[in-house]
């Protein structure tokens, strides 16, 4: 599946990149590249830097050191838009959409469709919901009523209609902000095969979540981060879930947790029959976290 | 993902039930108003219907109330929509009555120079209120409120300096009058009749409706309001859809201003004060959200329309006028909590 190819030129690449606010460390010498036709995840707990990387790559910060490359030339972004222009688009977690407005009107929203001439230019209504129609039925959403309110879409439809619409406008490059994040198992899974869409159809995709389990399936290659470091970066063959999730700082601390409920429950006798099976639950519970690879199909 | 989920809807995609059309209907942000004014008619037709309330006098009047009405409340809601609200359209009103009294009567111009000048002035308002709106990211609510007694205590004060009195007299006697009157004042229809304001009106309902629904601009005053950020994100130029808006806005306040002075031949100070909240009630009457993102300019004009068959048709019914602002809270009560349930129903309608 992966389709990495170390001779190619990446579609973006951060050299040793460090953001720094005031006195405050954000990121230190961070690496990161994503080809196209790869899906590049970025891990990290809350706090880890994951928003700032993201930031500097969507180009709302700037690195105060490193470089940054698009098609291995370096570039200064001064906003979004320089961005968006050189054809990195940021679907973000919850300013995507806007509830009230219908699909297609949303789909289009800043980049309209026009017919006519001059003055009398007019939205061209049927263009726009015939293309929304299409492009979402490539992603596999199929809807009646294009004047719908997104509003009245799933979470995750939403995050697909974000980004059909950034494949649409001609992203080379799709950042995504912890899609998956507020979303169900099932909710998040129609998000993951769409993902996996826009990776075939050629796109370089970075993938932030702090989720190892949605990011292991689809992943190509993972970047981790802590605390404004990077782990490394790591090909799929080069590590396993179970690695990708104890080096998350929540697996460990879950296995901590469990053992010093175990503790608990052997020095107080009284209270000790209630917390021990607390501490049973919490056990089998990350057992079968580290178990749960071969149930869930890559 | 093929799943059906209701059992009845065998349909190729499986995943929405088919929309009831009535509840389609009831959506529409139009709805509650053309409800309302239909019921707020009926009851004025039964209880008033004898006294001139169905004469072509009487149709005539409340029309040209609401027409009036119309002229503010569209651009208003086109405002709202865009998720901000004006409350120096009344002082805007007077202030531009004045200009153009003041330089056609005591200066001699002729009058269609006073009134472009109105209308540069009205530009420049709007473009004052819009910028300090997204400069300052005040709630446009208080920075509106603002201008607008900045522009009521200013045309106060400086009209007497130039007349000695608050009200400008003569207009009828400036050069261009008539032809100004011919486009301003004329009547139409059966026995001229009715007021050319409706004309006024109803284009400009007309325009508006176009611009929200059949141009990208509309689209954007939907994403502006909806969502300030969101639609920034994806670029649409958000300070520059809300300038316009709130140039809108003072520009129809002085046709307004224009449609009223000619037709009275003078200017108050004080006329037009207390519009800006009748605008902002029948927008809010015709659907448009408090918040923003969503209503009609056709909801608008309904709003307006009710608030004329109120008004005149108090005074048909023979009760004491002072009851007619009652009457418009407790219409607008209802409008508000009708809104959002109707909300609520467009939200839900295809879960």
């Amino acid at each position: 599946m992966s389709t990495t190819d170390t001779q190619t030129v990446p579609m973006i690449e951060v050299q040793d990149a460090s953001k720094y606010f005031g006195s405050v460390v954000a990121l230190k010498d961070i690496s990161m590249s994503v080809h196209a036709g790869e899906v590049m995840c970025l891990l990290g707990d809350n706090g880890a830097g994951k928003s700032t990387l993201i930031k500097i790559l969507s180009g709302v910060h700037q690195p105060s050191q490193g470089r940054y490359l698009v098609e291995g030339k370096e570039v200064h972004f001064s906003s979004p838009r320089d961005a968006l222009n050189a054809g990195i688009a940021t679907v973000y977690q919850d300013l995507a959409m806007i509830p009230l407005m219908g699909i297609s009107r949303n789909f289009f929203l800043g980049s309209e469709p026009r017919k006519g001439w001059g003055p009398f230019k007019y939205y061209d209504a049927t263009f726009a919901d015939r293309v929304t129609r299409e492009e979402l039925a490539k992603m596999g959403i199929q809807i009646r009523d294009t004047g719908q309110p997104v509003g009245t879409l799933s979470g995750g439809e939403r995050q697909s209609v974000a980004i059909a619409r950034a494949v649409y406008f001609g992203a080379k490059v799709l950042i995504l902000d912890e899609p998956t994040a507020a979303l169900g198992v099932k909710e998040a899974g129609i998000v993951l095969r769409y993902i996996a869409q826009a990776r075939a159809q050629n796109l370089a995709v970075i993938f932030i979540t702090h989720n190892p389990h949605h990011a292991y399936p689809i992943g190509d290659r993972f970047t981790l981060l802590n605390r404004g470091h990077s782990y490394g970066t790591f090909a799929k063959s080069e590590i396993s879930r179970e690695e990708l999730t104890s080096m998350m700082a929540g697996g460990e601390e879950l296995e901590e947790l469990s053992h010093e409920l175990a503790e608990f429950a052997r020095a107080d006798e009284k209270a000790g029959a209630k917390l021990a099976e607390a501490a049973r639950e919490f056990e089998a519970e990350v057992e079968q976290m580290h178990g749960s690879q071969e149930t869930n199909p890559a | 993902m093929s799943v059906t989920k209701e059992s009845a809807g065998e349909i190729a995609d499986g995943r929405i039930v088919r929309v009831n059309p009535l509840r389609r209907f009831l959506v529409r942000p139009e709805t509650g108003a053309v409800a309302g004014s239909i019921a707020v008619w009926i009851f004025f037709a039964i209880v008033a219907g004898n006294s001139g309330f169905l004469s072509s006098r009487g149709v005539s009047n409340y029309l040209s109330v609401s027409a009036e009405l119309t002229i503010l409340a569209v651009p208003v809601a086109l405002l709202m929509i865009g998720g901000e609200f004006d409350l120096s359209i009344g002082s805007t009103i007077g202030s531009c009555g004045i200009i153009i009294a003041i330089f056609s009567t005591q200066y001699g111009w002729n009058i269609w120079a006073a009134i472009v000048l109105a209308f540069l002035f009205a530009i420049l308002v709007g473009i004052l209120n819009g910028y300090l709106v997204m400069r300052t990211r005040l709630p446009s609510f208080i920075v509106t409120l603002g201008t607008s007694y900045i522009l009521l205590g200013a045309t106060t004060g400086i009209t007497p300096l130039v007349t000695e009195l608050t009200v400008v007299n003569g207009l009828d006697h400036t050069d261009g009058y008539a032809s100004a009157k011919a486009l301003f004042d004329t009547a139409f229809g059966g026995g001229q009749q009715f007021p050319i304001e409706i004309l006024w009106a109803l284009a400009l309902v007309a325009v508006a409706t176009w611009l929200l629904l059949r141009t990208s601009f509309g689209n954007w005053i939907f994403g502006v309001g909806g969502d300030a950020q969101a639609a920034r994100n994806v670029g649409v130029p958000v300070m520059r859809v809300k300038i316009l808006l709130f140039i809108g806005t003072a520009m129809c306040a002085c046709l307004l201003a224009t449609i009223q002075a000619v037709h009275t031949t003078n200017a108050d100070v004080l006329r037009g004060q207390g519009q800006e909240f009748y605008a902002i009630v029948a927008s809010v009457v015709g659907g448009v959200l408090l918040t923003g993102g969503y209503g009609s300019a056709i909801g608008a004009m309904f709003g307006a329309l009710a608030f004329g068959i109120v008004e005149e048709g108090i005074v048909f019914a023979g009760v004491d006028a002072n009851w007619y602002k009652a009457v418009i809270g407790v219409i607008l009560l209802l409008a508000v909590l009708l809104n959002s349930y109707v909300r609520r129903l467009a939200m839900e309608v295809r879960r």
